[in-house]
């Protein structure tokens, strides 16, 4: 079943084009890696498809419906999450508290009065906070003020609000960026085990290729604003346009599996 | 016709010395990111020094031209001295904290001075009509004009003029540009923020001052002038845009402009109007008009 | 614990009502102004939970206030419990209207925006004639469900609806802050973008408390009208609202039993010093909201410093 569908999509910013001529489709279940240098589209790409940006033209399709310009709360309410290359998190309050907030929007009514009238704290809410907790195994931080947690913590911590949404399809914007080379795969493995046993199509931009290799079904490449190439890792990666014009030598095999983290 | 005419150069009038208010107001926020609400305070002050100076110097047989230099410099004067112990004193101590808590701390500010200003001058009105009276009245045709009122409009142009030459053409004047565009890069490169900070907060009370010191003569100089003043500097800059000088002149304009019409011709609703102005500009424009929008980047 | 915290606070004010009868005269008269006020104090406590001060809570309060008054001379009412009503309703009709604008800003430009409205008020009562300029005009003592007290005992039945009053938000304001909408305020201070992504519209969330403040505000100043007996301009002006948001501050954030705690502080301050230092109140009054946000930023609850210690993960 294709869960997202892309159609000439483009995006202009009075003589600029961010974007163009982006056309695809990504069946339920797939990984997606998205490469490409900076500037070549990918988050202008995330954010016409998370509703941050009004598409200039093109059309895009969620489970058969058609989201694009929708506001961002509206297509997160579709099923639609997204984390942030800098970690979108509330600094103020506890690990718990943020993941909480983000599992009360989530199961909660609806409407002002609903939400007025609904306690935070129901034995509901609570008990989908620890799940996310666990899943993304923050159980350590779980009293830890936000502000003062490590990058890579802010990064899952990010995530495990998205996630609690329970979206079916997830774009993550470079989710190992700012993290040190010891603890990328660390974290990706966290990431991707949790979004796996939740079934969620994700949509993951990078920059680190060995990672892309190592998690990613299919790796499109952004250039210029528009697509270049698509394919499976092997392939996209040894593509000589890919090579030419992203860089990136052929990456030897990936590291073995580290320590959680 | 006349009232339409009336209209017009009060219009002007107000403009005029809302602009010199709202050009201090709009410059310490644009540099400083500071909404100093105890703005009004400098005019009251530069209002209240000018008319002491006024009774006290005209009335003599003194020659006129000093009186009109003698009360801006009073006002001026007082504006340099409580901004600079401001600056130093307290806001100093605020700088890089929450722009709401700054808020508060000029709010609070403003309560003080305005009991100072009770303690000193008390709580009667002091007339300054002198400076009017002596300013003489112009015929342009079959209407007769203030001289003063021209006066004070010659004078807000002259300082638009002023203005624009100076940020652009003077080094210090390029100096607050940058830095009202990106403070932090504006450090990086090794531009002396504090000193900046310091001499346009000063800058901008004297500015405030002076507008008071120039309305003396013409409004009874009482309790509540700096609040009304406030909330009207708000609204012109609010309509032009924070930081922008050109935008405190339109405002100025448009704020003028609307308030010499209501008070002509409804004056209950001469609030009402002037702040439904700047919410119809704020639906089209939500941080003014001369603000380039500024959005997120995630 | 949101039980217990309940139990506690009715017991109070049951006890607060049950010794009123032998308190002196001036203690109950201010008593009611306080906790009227505390109202209005509370309003911008909801506020200041999402990041925003109002300078202008003084609008509802006005509001309110002639409203109440207005239900009298035009309609004949006396009743205090319509009167509170009417006032509470205007107030929130005005503030759900104001709050269409409003809404959409934060920080200092929303600041300067509340000012201003409450400015345009005080203009305009003062330009109104009808409705008494800068003098205002005086309210019929109130009646009670059709009971007529008089002298000190009119003051006893006031004191007791406004006990009431007061129990009754104190129950709902508390009961929203364990609220999602609520306990949603801390992350719109902190990151609004995040919320937007989570499903949530800010400006919707933010347009609701305002509304809140400015019924609370509203019933505020219907009570106060009625322990005064009269309304008049003041009642709008910057100053007041400034009275409020000291005693916000004061308050902190954090607890719902301090707006009433710090409200009857300040009213038993303020008469003390406006007899023994008159002419300098607005200078103390400064003079402490200054030291009190330089020097003591932490000690006056966690909302205000935004890098506040977070609530504790169970539930309170």
């Amino acid at each position: 079943m294709t869960i997202l569908s892309v159609r000439k999509l483009e995006k202009t910013f009075g003589r600029i084009v961010a974007a163009r001529d982006i056309s695809l489709d990504v069946p339920a279940g797939q990984t997606v890696g998205i490469i490409g240098a900076n500037g070549a589209g990918k988050t202008t790409f995330v954010n016409m498809i998370t509703g941050h940006l009004r598409p200039t033209e093109g059309t895009i399709t969620f489970e058969g419906r058609d989201i694009a310009g929708l506001p961002s709360r509206d297509i997160t309410r579709l099923g639609i999450s997204r984390s942030f290359q800098v970690a979108q998190i509330f600094p103020s309050l506890s690990v718990f508290d943020n993941v909480c907030a983000a599992a009360a929007i989530a199961r909660g009514p609806v409407s002002m009065l609903g939400r007025a009238t609904t306690p935070l704290r129901s034995p509901q809410t609570l008990a989908e906070a620890d799940a996310l907790i666990d899943l993304f195994q923050l159980a350590s931080f779980r009293s830890r003020r936000a502000a003062t947690l490590a990058q890579g913590v802010r990064k899952l911590l990010d995530i495990a609000m998205a996630v609690a949404a329970w979206p079916r399809l997830l774009l993550l914007d470079e989710p190992t960026s700012g993290i040190s080379i010891e603890e990328k795969f660390a974290i990706m493995d966290v990431i991707m085990q949790a979004l796996k046993s939740r079934r969620i199509t994700i949509l993951f931009v990078e920059h680190d290729m060995e990672i892309v290799e190592r998690f990613a079904d299919r790796v499109l490449a952004f250039y210029d604003g528009t697509v270049i190439a698509d394919g499976t890792p092997e392939r996209t990666l040894a593509d000589p346009n890919v090579l030419g014009l992203i860089g990136g030598a052929r990456p030897a095999a990936a590291p073995a599996r580290t320590a959680d983290v | 016709m006349l009232t339409a005419f009336a209209i017009l150069t009060d219009g002007l009038v107000y403009a005029a010395y809302l602009f010199v208010v709202a050009i201090g107001l709009t410059l310490i926020f644009g540099v400083m990111k500071i909404l100093n609400v105890a703005h009004g305070a400098f005019y009251a002050f530069g209002a209240y020094g000018s008319a002491t100076a006024v009774g006290l110097y005209f009335d003599r047989g003194l020659p006129v031209a000093g009186g009109f230099l003698l009360m801006v410099l009073a006002g001026m004067t007082l504006g340099l001295v409580i901004g600079f112990v401001l600056e130093r004193g307290i806001l100093r101590l605020v700088y890089g904290k929450d722009e709401v808590i700054v808020v508060l701390v000029t709010y609070a500010v403003f309560l003080i001075l305005e009991d100072v200003v009770i303690l000193i001058w008390g709580p009667g009105t002091y007339p300054a009509y002198q400076p009017l009276v002596a300013a003489g009245n112009v015929a342009v045709g079959r209407l007769i004009l203030s001289g003063y009122d021209l006066g004070l409009i010659g004078f807000a142009v002259v300082l638009a003029f002023a203005a624009r030459l100076a940020l652009r053409h003077t080094r210090y004047g390029r100096l607050l540009t940058v830095v009202i565009f990106d403070r932090e890069t504006a450090a990086a490169f090794g531009i002396d923020v504090t000193t900046v900070y310091t001499a346009t907060f000063v800058l901008g009370a004297v500015l405030g001052a002076l507008g008071g010191a120039v309305m003396a003569p013409k409004i009874a100089v009482t309790l509540g002038i700096g609040v009304e003043v406030i909330v009207l500097a708000f609204a012109v800059v609010a309509i032009g845009g924070m930081g922008s000088v050109e935008g405190a002149l339109v405002g100025a304009v448009i704020v003028g402009l609307c308030r010499a019409a209501a008070v002509h011709l409804v004056p209950q609703v001469e609030l009402f109007v002037i702040y439904g102005v700047m919410a119809l500009v704020l639906v089209f424009r939500p941080y003014g008009l001369f603000t380039r929008a500024r959005p997120r980047r995630i | 614990m949101a039980g217990r915290a309940n139990l506690v606070g009715a017991l109070a004010f049951v006890l607060v009502a049950a010794i009123a009868p032998s308190l002196p005269a001036w203690l109950i008269s201010l008593a009611t102004i306080a906790f009227a006020n505390a109202l209005v104090v509370l309003g911008l406590v909801v506020l200041w939970r999402a990041g925003l001060v109002s300078f202008g809570q003084a609008l509802y309060y006005a509001i309110g206030a002639y409203s109440a008054a207005l239900l009298w001379r035009l309609l004949g009412v006396t009743d205090a419990a319509v009167m509170v009503v009417g006032g509470g309703a205007a107030a929130a009709l005005v503030a759900f209207l104001v709050g269409l604008l409003l809404a959409r800003y934060r920080e200092i430009f929303f600041a300067m925006l509340s000012l201003a409205v409450s400015m345009i008020l005080y203009g305009a009562l003062v330009k109104t004639e009808a409705l008494g300029s800068t003098d205002g005009f005086n309210v019929a003592p109130a009646t009670f469900l059709g009971h007529t007290p008089a002298g000190q005992a009119r003051n006893l039945w006031l004191f007791w609806l406004t006990l009431g009053t007061c129990a009754v938000a104190a129950l709902v304001v508390g009961g929203y802050f364990r609220s999602i909408a609520g306990a949603l305020a801390v992350p719109v201070r902190d990151n609004e973008l995040r919320v937007e992504f989570l499903g949530v519209s800010a400006d919707r969330l933010i347009h609701a408390k305002l509304t809140l403040a400015g019924a609370l505000g509203g019933v505020g100043g219907a009570l106060a009208a009625l322990a005064v007996g009269h309304v008049d301009p003041n009642m709008a002006y910057w100053t007041t609202s400034g009275g409020f948001v000291f005693v916000t501050i004061l308050a902190g954030a954090s607890s719902v039993a301090a707006a009433f705690v710090g409200s009857l502080l300040f009213e038993l301050v303020r008469s003390y010093a406006v007899d023994i230092l008159p002419g300098t109140w607005q200078i103390i009054l400064g003079s402490v909201l200054l030291l009190t946000i330089l020097f003591l930023p932490d000690g006056i609850g966690s909302v205000l410093s935004r890098r506040a210690r977070p609530p504790e993960a169970q539930a309170r």
